[in-house]
């Protein structure tokens, strides 16, 4: 079996899509397909520079060949955004993590999604799902000014469906007129920064919702995740006795099987869950769809099909 | 005067095979042969627009591509687009994104590895007493069907407490599983045998997936207490708590039977696995490969899909040959032979993508407590007579396994 290495992607494309928001599209450099994912789901980005940033996937998981995110220019050009709309062009490779889902759509017979800013990226393949589905839905949808509004084009289309509300010409969104009647046929999608979050579930609290029909997403620029080691690392194999060197061309199931570790692999995509390994000591790099934020965190486990290494040196039970 | 070229229309021998005949079905290795060397895809030409696909590489692509081979109009011969189902559709195999996701993101993690640290310790101890007292008494050899007494009754234990359901009626599992697995073939004798008791079946198995019925702390209150989340709605439930009961149990009861054949004509392996009984995931994976207990899925051409030299045409039934393609010589060495010493990650016995198997660590589980426990008791497994088949159109199954087994130490 191959084993995947070091995930490349290449930029195969590159727009704008409001002021200050670039949009990238990715793919495979030989074009095989990418992993699949589920609305709300984002992937992890380690730029040339060195930085890894989340980005939530907006594109059409139908076309399994293509990636689509969007990033805001952040004040100041935190978190890689500067980088990504100076210098990334075309042609310019990336690595990937992912995708994960934390913030999964879950069958509704309505829908309220509410949006601020760049927050709308995730909930754009939420609102194509709930077509589809034919569920009932809107989208309030608010920003600073409307230029600097991301697909708005796009969503004209849903008429009036979609509520723009940019704040420099109608203020604040209305939330209390649009989920001040709590309901039990509907769930919420909220996507933005922090206060826009404050805010809805304040409100969802107050006038007193199930809390299991909000589902939030808060939209951060901050750094995340440990960078991709580009330098190879070892890896302590206890069982077989043995250490080996991890070099970005190979995957760490490859290096282990390489070395006369017995692994079981299937999916080798980070997905089936059939190669976990228990870590018994190093930071693992967790490039799985598998684990959960706490999961990963533990650090006591890994899927070496994708995963890889923080530290310098890995120990694994195998 | 002008030569057409016939080759291009011809079609091969192998074509107007029914695969589903009792031969192939006892002996599907022969047929799966020609089918592979006849090219990536082939017409079945006893069914109405029906294409067969044998070669691992072709099979592993086709799974994957979701997209275009989809699996909602049925993974059966019938057409659901055509025909009405024999049952409401289940919300995991015999759905597509995106009413595949929530289902599949509720049950993945409730039958995850993690999940079933809990369950290992207790499998392991039903494990030993369940050999235990089959052991007990016996002499320094003793002569058993291992299908029965071992394969079926083990599984038996430990899965439906698992799920939760209660004791009585459990009688059912195993006739609705194999009735559900024939189903997905063509209405043929084997549908024809099961059918007058399926209704009887069905509804113990469906009565069994409500909330009440269930107990509060197995897989099945798990799936309801994600419904009371809203991660799925209340109507979902009961189905994705039936998908446990249908796919979960004949499948595994044949995985072990698999597993229990290879180490009975394999007695070095056996030894070494008595060795190191950590070797019995390998040996079990390797099993599945080699049997490939599920054999066959279907799926539907959603758009015109060139493959190869063939356009399978949108609407048209494509059979996934799963044993087939563990058994390409184009992917594996000396494919026919159960090898410990092979790796057979990759092998296509669980499927793969996105609807692979969300129980398949379910079954490792219980193949590693079995094995584990045999492996301390038993010295050598012999066959005692040459097992025979049960015929199911989706499955590749023993009816009987006599073995001697030679206790340890004795
Ligand atoms: C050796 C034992 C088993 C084998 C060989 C097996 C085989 C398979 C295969 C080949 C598929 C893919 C179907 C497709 O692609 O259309 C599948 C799916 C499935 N299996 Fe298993 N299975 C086994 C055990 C289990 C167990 C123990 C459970 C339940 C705990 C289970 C539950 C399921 C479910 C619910 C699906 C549908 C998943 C989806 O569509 O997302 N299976 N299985
Ligand atoms: S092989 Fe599937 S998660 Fe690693």
């Amino acid at each position: 079996m191959d084993s995947t290495a070091v995930d490349r992607l290449v930029v195969t494309g590159k727009s704008s899509a409001a002021e200050g928001v670039a949009v990238l599209e990715l793919a495979r450099p030989d074009g095989r397909r990418l992993p699949d994912w589920t609305p709300g789901a984002h992937i992890d980005v380690t730029l040339a520079n060195g930085e890894t940033r989340q980005y939530s996937l907006c594109g059409d998981r139908w076309d399994a060949h293509r990636y689509r995110v969007a990033v805001l220019r952040e004040v100041d050009g935190r978190g890689g955004s500067a980088y990504v709309h100076d210098e990334l062009a075309a042609g310019d490779p990336v690595t990937l993590g992912g995708p994960r889902n934390n913030f999964a759509m879950v069958p509704s017979a309505r829908y309220v999604f509410v949006a601020g800013g760049i927050g709308i990226t995730p909930l754009l393949p939420m609102i194509r799902q709930a077509e589809r589905v034919g569920a009932e839905w809107t989208l309030l949808y608010g920003g600073r000014r409307r230029a600097s509004m991301a697909f708005l084009d796009d969503l004209a289309r849903y008429g009036d469906r979609v509520h723009v509300v940019p704040q420099d010409e109608a203020g604040l969104l209305p939330l209390a007129s649009w989920l001040g009647e709590p309901r039990t046929d509907t769930v919420v999608y909220c996507c933005g920064p922090a206060p826009l979050l404050a805010a809805v579930e304040q409100t969802v609290a107050t006038v007193g919702w199930a809390p299991h029909r909000l589902r939030t997403e808060r939209f951060t620029a901050t750094e995340v995740g440990a960078p991709v080691r580009d330098a190879p690392f070892t890896v302590e194999l206890t069982r077989t006795g043995t250490t080996v060197t991890v070099t970005p061309q190979i995957s760490v199931l490859a290096a282990a099987r390489d070395a006369g570790a017995t692994t079981l692999s299937s999916c080798e995509k980070g997905t089936c869950g059939t190669c976990e390994t228990t870590v018994l000591g190093g930071v693992p790099d967790h490039r799985d769809s598998i684990l959960a934020d706490h999961e990963r965190a533990a650090g006591d486990c890994m899927f070496p099909c994708v995963s890889r290494s923080c530290t310098d040196r890995l120990v694994l039970d195998l | 005067m002008t030569t057409t070229p016939v080759t291009s229309t011809a079609l091969p021998a192998v074509a107007a095979v029914d695969p589903f005949s009792p031969e192939v079905l006892a002996d599907p290795l022969p047929f799966q042969a020609a089918l592979r060397d006849a090219g990536p895809v082939v017409p079945l030409t006893r069914y109405d627009d029906l294409y067969g696909m044998g070669r691992y590489a072709d099979v592993h692509a086709a799974l994957v591509d979701w997209q275009r081979f989809c699996s909602s109009a049925g993974v059966g011969l019938s057409n659901f687009r055509r025909e009405a189902p024999w049952r409401p559709p289940s919300l995991l195999l015999e759905a597509d994104p995106p009413h595949h996701d929530a289902p599949r993101r509720v049950l993945a993690p409730i039958l995850g590895p993690r999940a079933l640290r809990r369950l290992r310790e207790r499998w392991f101890a039903v494990a030993e007493e369940h050999v235990d007292a089959l052991l007990a008494g016996a002499g320094p050899v003793l002569e058993v069907d291992a299908m029965p007494a071992l394969a079926e009754a083990f599984p038996l234990r430990v899965f439906p407490d698992a799920v939760g359901i209660p004791r009585e009626g459990r009688e059912h599992l195993l006739p609705y599983g194999d009735h559900l697995f024939n189903a997905f073939g063509p209405p043929n004798d084997l549908v024809a045998k099961g059918a007058p008791h399926v209704a009887e079946h069905a509804g113990w198995v469906n009565a069994q997936c409500a909330r009440e019925v269930l107990s509060d702390d197995g897989f099945g209150a798990e799936i309801w207490a994600a419904a009371d989340r809203g991660d799925i709605t209340h109507d979902q439930a009961p189905l994705v708590v039936r998908s446990l009961l249908s796919a979960g149990v004949d499948t595994t009861v044949h995985g072990l039977g698999a597993v229990l054949r290879a180490m009975a004509t394999h007695p070095g392996a056996w030894d070494r696995l008595r060795a190191d009984p950590t070797l019995s995931r390998v040996a079990f994976e390797e099993a599945i490969r080699w049997e490939s207990p599920v054999q066959t899925f279907f799926r539907t051409a959603e758009v015109d899909v060139p493959v190869g030299d063939t356009v399978v045409p949108e609407g048209a039934k494509i059979l996934m040959f799963l044993g087939s393609a563990n058994h390409d010589p184009r992917h594996w060495d000396d494919p026919d032979a159960f090898d410990l010493d092979r790796d057979p990650s990759g092998h296509v016995g669980f499927g793969m993508g996105l609807h692979q198997c969300v129980g398949q660590h379910v079954a490792r589980l219980e193949a590693e407590a079995l094995l584990t426990a045999l492996a301390a008791r038993v010295a050598r497994i012999e066959v005692a007579a040459e097992p025979t088949r049960h015929l199911n159109n989706t499955m590749h199954a023993f009816a009987t396994q006599p073995v001697r087994l030679h206790l340890a130490g004795l």
